[in-house]
């Protein structure tokens, strides 16, 4: 259950377009909220997933800045990196993001921080995915059921309705 | 690889076929039925249900003459897992970072607290 039942991150994955788009409030200013996403000290203790460790190569957030990190588990590593391509203090974060693992994949990830007032934030973040496929491939990673598990199922399910 | 989901979601970005999707999960239902509520022809829904039977959401009985339609839950499931698991994932990150924030807040006030003191 979540502590924060007040604002649960919502989710929207755009049927008509490559994308993912998730926004949730904050009870902190933009520019902490900004600060927790620059400062590779404070990123880490958030970003990675719970079950995985996170170790920081590189994090260097500024405009035409890079980052470099990697997820261990008792299964093995992941490897992930990008580019800033922009970053506007307190407002705006736009960074390039790919998972070795797959090296023909990258998405453009447009974080914006929006002023709430009362020292509060929304936080949106849009990735944009070069194709459909992609999309898809992102939002199954991670899962028990992978996305190529995932269409076998599916084919099965169909192939049984025939 | 077949772009199965991509399918399923352009199959629901249409409203009337979103309509008759959340419709089918009550009951099922004929063509005719479908059709009914729309001020569309019934040629029409007809095309509507088979961009969602190619999407694998619905299945039409060969055998009954009245050829009811019905929802593929199971479909219909396995893709609002994968993005339900999504976004559970996103918010337990952003949990985290809330916990983070209350850290930096609750730092800078005893820092703040400091500076006044001396």
């Amino acid at each position: 259950m979540s502590t924060t039942t007040h604002h649960e991150t919502t989710i929207v994955a755009n049927p008509d377009l490559p994308t993912i788009e998730l926004v949730r409030e904050f009870d902190a200013p933009p520019a902490a909220v900004f600060r927790a996403h620059v400062e590779p000290e404070l990123v880490k203790k958030w970003l990675g997933p719970r079950r995985l460790e996170m170790e920081i190569d590189t994090w260097d957030a500024r405009t035409g800045g890079e980052y470099r990190y990697v997820h261990r588990d008792e299964q093995g590593e992941y490897r992930f990196y990008g580019s800033f391509h922009e970053v506007r203090p307190g407002e705006r974060i736009v960074q390039t993001f790919t998972w070795e693992g797959y090296p023909d994949g990258v998405s453009l990830d447009t974080m914006t921080f929006e002023d709430l007032g009362n020292g509060r934030t929304r936080l949106r973040g849009v990735s944009v995915f070069d194709s459909k496929e992609g999309r898809d491939m992102a939002l199954s990673s991670g899962m028990e059921v992978g996305i190529n598990e995932g269409y076998e199922r599916l084919d099965e399910l169909l192939s049984t309705e025939k | 690889m077949e772009d199965r989901l991509s399918r399923v979601f352009a199959a629901l970005a249409d409203p009337i076929r979103r309509d008759m999707v959340a419709r089918l999960a009550v009951a099922d239902a004929t063509v005719n039925e479908l059709a009914e509520p729309y001020a569309v022809t019934v040629q029409a829904v007809s095309k509507h249900l088979k961009v969602l039977e190619d999407a694998g959401l619905v299945s039409r009985s060969r055998q009954a003459q009245r050829r009811p339609v019905h929802l593929e839950a199971e479909v219909f499931d396995l893709m609002t897992k994968w993005i339900e698991r999504y976004r559970r994932e996103a918010e337990q990150r952003y949990q985290r970072l809330d916990a983070v924030l209350a850290e930096m807040a609750d730092e800078q006030q005893t820092q703040t607290l400091e500076e006044d003191a001396s």
